[in-house]
């Protein structure tokens, strides 16, 4: 491969505390039934700081100022005035994102490029976005005077985790609800950096809570029956748990789930263009994306060729240190998802695929993945049906496209879906028959506040995004 | 001349445009008349109809949709003194009639007023549309039996969605009338499946069926039942309609939120370029 000179980021912009406590009512406190857990750099295993476990009696805590805080200040406020603190907070992220971006890498290990250039862009544009429909609502399109829920309760993974803060919160506050939110235990610190975002801006204490803890939080966040509103982000399976959780309540449940999206070549797709496409859609990121396109579907007597460009592509990512600008696969984000990437993988070579990666020297401390791809795939092995959520691709071929469309239908996922064809009508011929969410066709990966997002099936139900994610939090 | 002998008739259940018995043969007595019992496997049998249904229904143009919920208001205007006879309300029957006319209108235009170009910040064509679930489960109010029932029906088939619905069961002859009017609409067999009997014996196998997309809990009373199917639902996060208030005024505009319960938003995005 082409050398180039390290070109790391400096970390001197972010300033990072020895330890964190709980943001509750618009100040930081110390837990009084939970304990604390450290925060790593996954790149290095380092310890980056302490951070506070919230147990139940934090979080009732939490609820309750997010309440109080519904009820008098908030909830009344007029929405022209909460559309100007949303402005705020979005101005303060665009004049804060090289601090931002910087500790989003070192908690979460994500490339610096991809955290400068995707996520914080968005982030702020999130924020920008829903701010202006804060005194718009009756206009949104769900009848003449739309209300807010109440208190929300939101719960968010680690692979974007100021990102995912934004499409929670961002929405939340617009339409007039306060929140409580817990962040992912593995990265919780630009959640952190937020509160003190808010604190920054004035935002009235009570109407964003951050309480930071694991899957003992969350639940009993989302199972407090204080909480009018769950929103949550994450794996089906803790999805499933909770919409059992909220049955017979009053509570309004929005989730993103996971998915298995395939990503499919036909014969006349520009085959440079599709690599790239392919590559980004499972390597963005590690391959951490819920809508990652994992399973590719190429057509037959295309696929030796579009392989044989893949894998000279494949030889040219750069996988290493997240903070250097050249960086194009960062770390994977803990321990345990790395257990699971190796498991699955290796059920992939025990039943027979054939796994290929490129030559790729691998830094010795912290937690990495070779980009891998699998050929010789079948719709019954693991690797096509399970969600690997890394930088594995499965590839699987077909000839018609009648064949195509049911191979990518077949898995109880609907999140997202790829097509790459030069034939206009055969996009949207094929996009008609996709059971999934967000159909990118002839890109791949793409984000917008202004475009709803999310799931068919099993990948969860409602949208954020676009007029859309406001419906969630109103009483519609 | 001694009095003529009228011809009964026998109320049975509806799936798959058919009139079948109940698979288990049990009926039980209601409003002077032996109606089927359904069971769990006629329960498991409607759902493969209305999952055979979706291709056709969902795949047929919006404004074929909207003929035919016009074509089921024509038919039961025409047999509104049928529904009179059973002891139903004239104005419940014209409502009902209504509401039939009010969804047909709907089939053409929700896509616009709930899906819409996104202006996103690049060179990119992005559009939302929404599109039906698939296979909805539903249960019907126990009153008002018609008026109710074609408030849950309506709103799910309008958009392309096929359903199983568990019908008042103390006032199933209605429920079963009202499939005569719908055999006779054009509307493809399968679209609408009708179980007559226990809510507690079908619902909680289609809140279970991996292979319903949706439920609609609006006609279930019992809190205790109601927290029972949605925890079933949840195995395949079925898109659930809690149940209505015991209040509900269902002579009231409906809205929207019934329909767009039960449908999915699909975002397409392409590249602008030369």
């Amino acid at each position: 491969m082409f050398e180039y000179a390290p070109a790391p980021e400096s970390r001197s912009v972010v300033d990072l505390k020895p330890s964190y406590g709980l943001f509750i009512d618009g100040t930081f406190v110390d837990p009084t039934d939970g304990g604390s857990f450290k925060s790593i750099n996954p790149a290095s295993e380092e310890v980056l700081a302490e951070v506070a476990e919230a147990g139940a009696q934090d979080v009732d805590r939490a609820v309750r100022a997010a309440r109080e805080a519904y009820e008098k200040v908030w909830g009344p406020m007029p929405g022209r005035d909460r559309a100007k603190y949303l402005f705020r907070i979005a101005r303060i992220i665009q004049e804060r994102s090289r601090e931002l971006a910087v500790l989003e890498s070192l908690d979460n290990g994500k490339p610096i490029k991809e955290s400068r250039d995707v996520d914080l862009p968005l982030v702020a544009a999130h924020f920008f976005y829903y701010a202006g429909w804060a005194d718009k609502l009756e206009h949104a399109g769900f009848g003449a005077n739309p209300r807010p829920l109440g208190v929300a309760a939101q719960v968010i993974p680690w692979n974007f985790p100021l990102l995912m803060l934004a499409w929670k919160i961002a929405p939340a506050l617009a339409a007039g609800n306060t929140v409580v939110l817990k962040p992912a235990e593995t990265t919780p610190l630009t959640a952190l950096l937020f509160a003190e975002i808010c604190q920054q801006a004035d935002l009235p204490a009570g109407v964003v809570n951050i309480v930071t803890g694991a899957g003992d939080t969350g639940r009993a966040l989302v199972e407090h029956p204080g909480v009018d509103k769950v929103a949550f982000t994450g794996s089906t399976e803790v999805g499933r748990a909770i919409a059992r959780s909220v049955a017979g309540t009053r509570k309004k449940l929005t989730l993103e789930l996971g998915g298995k999206a395939a990503n499919i070549v036909f014969d006349d797709a520009p085959v440079d263009q599709a690599v790239e496409g392919i590559v980004n859609g499972i390597f963005f990121n590690q391959g951490h994306v819920c809508c990652a396109g994992s399973r590719l579907l190429v057509q037959e007597n295309v696929a030796d060729r579009v392989l044989e460009s893949l894998k000279r592509r494949m030889a040219q990512l750069r996988v290493g240190d997240p903070l250097d600008k050249n960086t194009d696969i960062g770390a994977i984000n803990s321990a345990a998802q790395l257990e699971r990437i190796r498991e699955l993988s290796d059920a992939g070579s025990a039943e027979g695929a054939e796994r290929w990666s490129p030559p790729c020297e691998l830094p010795e401390r912290g937690f990495w993945f070779a980009p891998t791809i699998f050929t010789g795939v079948t719709q019954a092995h693991r690797i096509a049906r399970e969600e690997i959520f890394g930088p594995v691709l499965s590839v699987l071929t077909f000839r018609t496209p009648a064949e195509a469309v049911e191979k990518a239908n077949n898995t109880p996922y609907g999140l997202s879906a790829g097509i790459w064809t030069d034939k206009g009508s055969r996009i949207l011929w094929t996009a008609d028959r996709l059971r999934a969410g967000v159909v990118w066709a002839n890109t791949f990966n793409k984000f917008d506040p202004t475009s709803p997002f999310g799931g068919y099936k099993e990948s969860g139900y409602g949208r954020e995004g676009g007029r859309h994610g406001l419906e969630g939090y109103l009483n519609v | 001349m001694s009095e003529r002998v009228a011809v009964r008739k026998t109320y049975k259940l509806f799936i798959g445009g058919k009139f079948p018995r109940s698979e288990s043969g049990r009926s039980y007595l209601v409003q002077d008349a032996n109606v089927s019992l359904a069971s769990r496997k006629d329960a498991r049998d409607a759902v493969v109809a209305a999952r055979a249904a979706v291709k056709g229904w969902a795949g047929a143009t919006a404004y074929n949709r909207g003929q035919i919920l016009y074509r089921v208001a024509e038919m039961l205007e025409g047999r509104r003194e049928q529904f009179v006879a059973l002891g139903l309300p004239g104005d419940e029957v014209d409502a009902a009639v209504d509401r039939w006319v009010w969804y047909a209108g709907w089939s053409d235009k929700l896509s616009q007023v709930y899906g819409g170009a996104n202006p996103v910040a690049g060179p990119y064509f992005n559009l939302s549309a929404p599109e039906p679930t698939g296979v909805v489960a539903a249960v019907a109010p126990e009153t008002p039996a018609l008026l109710g029932l074609v408030s849950v029906i309506a709103p799910a088939i309008v958009t392309g969605n096929t359903v199983v619905v568990a019908t008042s069961p103390t006032q199933p002859l209605a429920a079963v009338t009202l499939a005569e009017v719908l055999a006779t609409s054009d509307l493809p067999g399968g679209v609408v499946n009708l179980l007559t009997g226990k809510i507690t014996e079908t619902v909680p196998t289609l809140a279970a069926h991996m292979d319903v997309n949706a439920i609609d809990l609006t006609g279930v009373t019992d809190a205790e039942l109601a927290v029972e199917l949605e925890v079933k639902a949840a195995q395949n996060l079925k898109r659930v309609l809690r149940p209505a208030p015991v209040d509900h005024d269902w002579s009231a505009d409906p809205g929207i939120t019934r329909m767009t319960t039960l449908l999915e938003t699909k975002t397409v995005w392409h590249p602008k370029g030369v």
